[in-house]
């Protein structure tokens, strides 16, 4: 009876956006009230937690900006031409229609913390008890010199999958052999560390496909070491001979600038031109983290360890990539693990339910070529300073084919188990 | 390596050869140099089966920490498989079947070689949505084997002496399995879980976990802890994960149905 009473009131809040006369969002009555920004792996998964054990006890609502959501996760896998798009963009729908959730097609542009509402970008207002801010990142352009939103348009990031990941794929499509790739890849902290890298190595594979014996992959890269380098590395040299050139800071010096109208890559050592450049640039927490003053010097937000509360707003959480999370690297399965401790904590406050320590953890999986997978993860656990990880593990170099097909299939269950777990069944 | 090949052609058709002959008879001569190979094939096949016996019971290695075979077997992970032959897919009482399953056997899905051939070349194709978390048998001549071990092990049902078939080995994880699992502190743990594991109890890639019985589940558990089984994620989960939790975890997904 709960969850009917609140779909059809779903419904009537719904109707008041569409005709803009309720500067409130109505609310079901005397029912503590839990809003998330933000319909992304943290996100929507704190939403749907939240409003799954709570049993109806909770009225939850979700923001977010777009529509229907495409993981970030498995876009590499559509550059590479194993999956569809459609196939890694997933719908809100069950979460207002199975679990009661309220869900905005809005966005969000401000947090008053002292009235507990979010302003949206049309004035109406949203109340709450408790808020989880899960806004991922936003790009800092001007962290190389020459980049631009605009200049996105002809250099992708394509670092927030949708239209950025199209554009990519198609201005990948169009190559010719003997046509360059150039990677600017992004320095640390930044979203899904091995990201850069499965995708250097998706495109290597569609120019294997191709035959493209002539065309190169570079990566102009600010750090000294990246995630996974040995099982790239070795992969790379195994599948793709000659074909990938990783330059690391004391080789290329520096990066200078890029010039879209050219396909420049600038730096100390020397000028790379790419037919197609993808500049990953440097990132910050969600623009709305920082406009509800969660941020700290860093551009991310401090948390408490123990339940990812903001040390700035003990009624605020900041779960998944806007997050400064200690150990945890900043991936959708990390948003998915901190998202089910903030739901936790938040039913606590809200109900009183029992709370159980905090436990996180994370897998990343990458593919180098057909069937052949490799992965890194790791447990944590809170202590006093951060979220320090207790145990971890990564694939090996020489792995057998049997082994890295094996977990490519595996991170092909995770996909579809992961999405299940965000989006509902 | 000839003669193999041609007796499995002989016994590999959906038709079963006896059918086959009988329909065959009305016809003369061709019926009866038919009906001749046949006998060949049937006498031959008596001692082919019997190598291809000892490579299938190597292969029902990786089948039998879910399956259980020959006088006493019961259902553990996966279904026994007595009378596996000409049983209707999906229809051990009490078993927890996903719903492709019993969905094929309302459809008619009868256990046969044939059914059976397709089936473990690749589960997952032939009953999408299938529990069962094996990948599949790529070679034609290893499915042969294990069908001919089944066979033998399910029609015949060897007798077994009784203890040996509760074999007394040194349980792994007893303590836990002696403990009440709390379900409700198994759910709160479980979403560390269903990260992978889907709750429908779909295996794609990652194995189904939902309607296991207690002890298997346990089992399995204490095998990632104590790197019997060696997936380096769940050597990792367990890692951290005391009998009271294990036991949590068991009772907290053993009471859910398979979709």
């Amino acid at each position: 009876m709960p969850n009917l009473t609140r779909r059809s009131f779903g419904l009537l809040a719904g109707a008041g956006v569409a005709s803009l006369a309720m500067p409130f969002y109505a609310r079901a009555q005397g029912k503590p009230r839990a809003v998330v920004i933000g319909g992304g792996a943290g996100g929507a998964t704190a939403a749907r937690y939240i409003a799954k054990d709570s049993g109806g006890d909770i009225d939850v609502t979700l923001i977010e900006a777009n529509p229907t959501y495409t993981t970030c996760f498995f876009s590499n896998l559509y550059l590479g031409g194993y999956r569809t798009f459609e196939s890694i963009t997933h719908s809100y729908d069950k979460l207002a229609s199975n679990y009661g959730i309220t869900v905005i097609n809005g966005m969000a542009m401000m947090v008053d913390r002292d009235a507990k509402v979010v302003v949206m970008a049309d004035g109406s207002k949203v109340p709450y008890d408790r808020l989880i801010v899960s806004p991922g990142i936003d790009l800092i352009y001007d962290s190389v010199p020459g980049y631009s939103a605009e200049a996105a348009e002809i250099m992708p990031h394509s670092w927030k999958a949708g239209a950025q990941t199209q554009l990519l794929k198609a201005k990948l499509d169009a190559l010719e052999n003997g046509q360059n790739v150039v990677m600017v890849a992004p320095p640390n902290p930044y979203r899904c560390p091995p990201g850069p890298y499965e995708r250097v190595s998706m495109f290597a594979h569609v120019f294997k496909e191709k035959g493209f014996t002539d065309s190169k992959i570079i990566i102009i890269d600010p750090k000294e070491k990246f995630s996974k380098q040995a099982l790239f590395q070795e992969g790379w040299a195994k599948y793709y001979p000659g074909m990938v050139e990783w330059y690391g800071p004391d080789v290329h010096g520096g990066l200078v600038k890029v010039d879209p109208a050219t396909g420049e890559v600038e730096t100390d050592l020397d000028t790379f031109k790419g037919d197609l450049v993808n500049v990953i640039p440097a990132q910050k927490a969600g623009m709305i983290a920082e406009k509800a003053g969660l941020t700290n010097e860093t551009g991310f937000c401090p948390i408490d360890p123990a339940s990812m509360r903001s040390k700035a707003d003990d009624t605020v959480f900041v779960i998944g990539d806007a997050c400064i999370a200690g150990d945890m690297p900043k991936s959708g399965f990390s948003a998915n693990s901190q998202a089910k401790v903030a739901a936790m904590a938040i039913r606590g406050d809200l109900t009183g339910s029992r709370v159980f320590p905090a436990k996180y953890s994370n897998t990343c999986w990458s593919l180098i070529e057909t069937n052949d997978g490799v992965k890194v993860g790791a447990q944590y656990a809170p202590t006093e300073e951060k979220i320090a990880s207790t145990s971890t593990f990564i694939s090996q170099t020489g792995e057998d084919a049997a082994l890295r097909q094996q977990t490519y299939e595996e991170s092909v269950g995770w996909y579809n188990g992961i999405t299940a777990d965000i989006f509902g069944s | 390596m000839r003669l193999q090949i041609y007796t499995q052609a002989i016994w590999r058709p959906r038709v079963p050869s006896s059918n086959r002959v009988r329909s065959s008879f009305p016809q003369t001569t061709r019926a009866l140099i038919f009906a001749g190979l046949t006998a060949i094939g049937a006498l031959t096949s008596g001692s082919t089966f019997a190598g291809d016996i000892q490579q299938g019971e190597k292969l029902y290695k990786a089948c039998k920490a879910c399956h259980q075979i020959g006088e006493g077997a019961r259902n553990g992970v996966g279904p026994h498989l007595d009378g596996l032959f000409g049983r209707v897919a999906g229809s051990i009482d009490g078993f927890k079947y996903s719903n492709a399953m019993k969905a094929k056997g309302e459809d008619g899905l009868v256990w046969d070689e044939a059914s059976l051939d397709q089936y473990l070349a690749k589960p997952r194709a032939f009953v999408p949505g299938t529990r069962m978390s094996y990948l599949g048998m790529k070679k034609p001549e290893d499915r042969t084997a294990i069908i001919a071990y089944l066979k033998a092990q399910s029609v015949a049902a060897p007798s077994v002496d009784p203890t040996a078939a509760a074999p007394a080995r040194a349980e792994i994880g007893s303590a836990a399995m002696q403990i009440e699992g709390d379900a409700e502190y198994g759910e709160y743990l479980s979403s560390e879980c269903v990260t992978c594991h889907q709750l429908s109890g779909h295996a794609d890639g990652i194995p189904s976990i939902v309607g296991w019985p207690n002890e298997a589940f346990i089992r399995a558990l204490f095998e990632y802890k104590s790197n019997i089984r060696t997936n380096q994620v769940m050597q990792n989960m367990t890692l951290n994960l005391g009998n009271e939790e294990i036991a949590a975890l068991a009772a907290y997904f053993g009471s859910l149905d398979p979709k």
